[in-house]
């Protein structure tokens, strides 16, 4: 709420997708006492906001703390009680997951399933958002309209029928069907994304390249791609994420033998207390590649999921 | 931000700070203004046949796992479970009479009223507060952490902080903590009156039924099922009461137990042990308090100058209180809000960043403007800064309101087995239907149910679309 908030943070000027409009002391020279009741607000501000703060940041600590306990320990005190004894924290139950091949399989059905599912989608809706674009057709724009109001479709209206179609076509239960459930359904945002990124690349650009003779793939390689890479980053980011972090998906067209680490674990749900060693573990495993995505690259999953507004 | 709020957007990229070389996927309304219409290719486009080309595996997609499924699934809801006789509207009649089905219609309801709303003034009140902070981006980062991850680990987060166990459980560990200090359990609250000694319950705490009168009998009052090492070590062992003198009451309250057997019931035996710091309270006829003390070690108390007539000996509740088991988060009655919760927890962070976006995209002109003018800071959130972020917000509410309508994992990871069948929300319930009990039929009703459903949503959404497109 500063006057110079806008000169202090200029767009564009940092890789942070979190803009930091910093100094609050801009607006309020007023008097001695409006600036100490500045500062007391300030300072009870900063208070509240560092409880929420802990608020969100204490549950998923005791995710961790609990995953690195004994069972027997977790069954019998808090997570938090470790503060006062931290020699009972132990590797064990990470341990006992990387020797049990069923929990290592389903971490390789989740790289299996996530990585040709993003890349396809990716390649696709590349493709199709470039004629959206920049190509001419008969019906384009409602075409393109009906996609947009593809993007709420809900999963939910797809499972029965698809489950019929796989066990018609003998891909029911295999990653393969996995992966291409994923594609049809992450496809809409993905052409939509891409299209309004394509849609915004200089004109002049493009008529240079078609005039100097080059052909609609090259143009696509050479001009669209490069130019379009923040956008397809944010979408490959995106879509890695929530295929990676997909249960319900996995819980329909995924048997045993091709399970993601997702509903494995969602298995194991039925026993929580019983389990709660392989559970707490197994979770937080299959949170390390997303939270490792995310603080490597969040200026681009920001962008990605500010762009689902409305999916 | 090919799909963020339009203001914010406008305002050249506040929303992520694209760089030069970054400009982030603008929307598509930035283009209007200048005349650029995208794909009027004229002579140099290249020919239809060769964008259907590029079209074709999208357009394979979009039909195989969308447009046909909508097909199907409308056609597959009016048959029965095998899909061997046609039923027409009944499942759909089924659905709202159905108590399972209409358990999750009414919870869905609750979901969408409270959810959304919760989350997007959370959001608002996150961004303007790190708006006056230099830990914004720090902050903004930890809340927005949970939408990295799968609803399923933040599941299991909450199963977690749930726990009903308050040694266990970090919610119910903090709730006991606090009220422990406000209202301390008592030191006894497993006693019981021994039977056949005439102390009975009263108000949580126990009396004796036979009057006393000063300088009359001493006051006994056996207790039992306490187990002895629950006995504070400061209990020492029973002592009889004294004789009365005038004007005085005298009496004890101890374990009428002995260890190991023996002792008579009712009576001081030497192996008992008193009960110390008891509240003991003289109460007359008319009710009212005429004195209270406590017990000393041994478990004895007495009252002096007491004016004559008849009294009723009373034990103070605040000794027999229940200590406090925390609340039952996920019991049948709070499973619900709990899950939202979690929820908010999940999807503060999106809101937060989508409205923070929308507030740096505000003129600071007309802040200052209103605080020129005298207004108050609340005024100044009040008037300008809420309607001028309006359009983010209401983005913000529908987004939500589409994800909330379709919520399925959060639920069903979070809600234990026993109360899954009062967590229930519609997309549970549909894929609990349609692959749990194989009625397939009715699983489609109710998938359609949730598409007519997001129908609005997806009006809102295209209308939107084609006005910035416009």
């Amino acid at each position: 709420m500063s006057d110079d908030a806008a000169t202090t943070a200029p767009p564009g000027a940092g890789p942070d997708p979190l803009p930091d409009p910093d100094g609050a002391e801009g607006a309020l020279r007023r008097s001695a006492a409006a600036r100490a009741a500045a500062r007391l607000g300030s300072g009870a501000v900063q208070l509240l906001l560092v409880l929420i703060a802990l608020f969100w940041l204490v549950p998923t600590l005791g995710l961790f703390v609990s995953s690195l306990r004994a069972p027997a320990d977790n069954a019998s005190s808090g997570w938090w009680t470790v503060l006062a004894r931290p020699a009972e924290l132990t590797l064990e139950n990470y341990a006992g997951l990387l020797d049990n091949p069923a929990f290592v399989g389903s971490f390789w059905n989740t790289v299996l399933i996530t990585v040709p599912a993003t890349l396809l989608i990716v390649v696709i809706a590349s493709l199709a958002g470039y004629a959206f674009a920049w190509m001419e057709f008969p019906g384009r724009d409602w075409l393109f309209l009906g996609v947009v109001g593809l993007l709420v479709v809900p999963i939910q209206v797809a499972l029965v029928p698809i489950a019929q179609l796989y066990g018609g076509a003998g891909i029911y239960g295999s990653i393969a069907g996995v992966v291409l459930f994923h594609v049809g359904f992450g496809l809409p945002f993905a052409i939509f994304l891409l299209r309004n990124f394509f849609a915004a690349i200089p004109r002049d650009l493009l008529e240079a390249a078609r005039m100097d003779g080059g052909r609609e793939l090259t143009i696509f390689r050479r001009v669209i791609l490069p130019l379009g890479g923040p956008a397809i980053a944010s979408l490959t980011i995106f879509q890695f994420l929530w295929v990676w972090n997909d249960l319900l998906v996995a819980l329909v067209f995924a048997d045993a033998a091709n399970q993601p680490m997702t509903k494995a674990l969602q298995a194991e749900m039925r026993q929580f207390g019983a389990n709660i060693d392989v559970i707490s573990s197994g979770a937080f495993i299959s949170m390390v590649v997303p939270l490792v995505v995310f603080f490597a690259f969040q200026r681009y999953f920001v962008q990605g999921v500010m762009a689902g507004a409305v999916k | 931000m090919a799909h963020t709020p339009q203001p914010p957007d406008a305002g050249g990229g506040a929303t992520t700070e694209h760089g030069p070389a970054d400009p982030g996927p603008p929307g598509p309304g930035e283009n209007a203004p200048e005349g650029h219409e995208p794909g009027r290719a004229g002579a140099l486009g290249p020919p239809s046949w060769m964008a259907l080309a590029f079209l074709l595996p999208a357009l394979l997609f979009l039909g195989a796992y969308m447009l046909y499924p909508i097909g199907f699934s409308v056609y597959r809801s009016l048959w029965d479970a095998p899909g061997t006789t046609f039923v027409g509207l009944d499942n759909y009649v089924r659905m709202f009479t159905n108590p399972p089905t209409f358990v999750a219609l009414r919870n869905n309801v609750v979901w969408v009223v409270v959810a959304p709303v919760v989350v997007t003034v959370a959001g608002l009140v996150f961004a303007v507060l790190t708006e006056r902070i230099r830990w914004a981006t720090a902050f903004k980062l930890v809340v927005f952490m949970p939408m990295a991850v799968s609803f399923l680990a933040s599941g299991v987060i909450f199963r977690l902080v749930y726990e009903q166990d308050p040694e266990r459980g970090l919610a119910n560990a903090v709730i006991t903590t606090v009220q422990d200090t406000v209202a301390p359990a008592g030191d006894f609250p497993d006693a019981s009156p021994r039977e056949g000694s005439g102390v009975e319950p009263a108000d949580g705490g126990y009396r004796l039924a036979a009057q006393v009168s000063p300088g009359g009998e001493p006051a006994l009052v056996p207790l039992v099922g306490i187990a002895a090492d629950d006995l504070p070590a400061s209990a020492e062992p029973a002592a009889e009461p004294g004789a009365a003198a005038d004007g005085a009451v005298t009496g004890t309250v101890w374990l009428d137990f002995t260890p190991g057997g023996g002792g008579a019931e009712g009576a001081v035996d030497p192996e008992e042990r008193g009960l110390p710091g008891v509240g003991v309270r003289l109460v007359d006829d008319g009710g009212a308090t005429a004195a209270t003390t406590e017990t000393a070690d041994d478990g004895t108390f007495s009252f002096e100058g007491v004016a004559d007539g008849a009294y009723t000996v009373e034990l103070d509740p605040r000794d027999f209180t229940e200590p406090y088991g925390g609340v039952t988060w996920l019991g049948p009655t709070l499973v619900t809000p709990a899950i939202i919760g979690a929820y908010l927890w999940v999807w503060a962070g999106f809101a937060m960043v989508l409205i923070a976006a929308g507030l740096s995209a505000i003129p600071r002109d007309a802040l200052e403007a209103a605080r020129v003018d005298g207004a108050t800071e609340w005024q100044v959130f009040r008037r300008v800064t809420v309607p001028l972020l309006s359009p983010v917000l209401m983005v913000v509410f529908v987004t939500l309101m589409i994800y909330v309508l379709k919520i399925f994992d959060l639920v069903f990871v979070i809600a234990p087995g026993s109360v899954q069948a009062d967590a229930n929300v519609l997309a549970v319930e549909m894929w609990r239907v349609a692959f749990g009990a194989n009625d397939q039929g009715m699983g489609s009703a109710l998938a359609v149910f949730l598409l007519v459903l997001v129908v609005p949503a997806m009006v809102f959404q295209i209308r939107r679309f084609r006005r910035e497109n416009s």
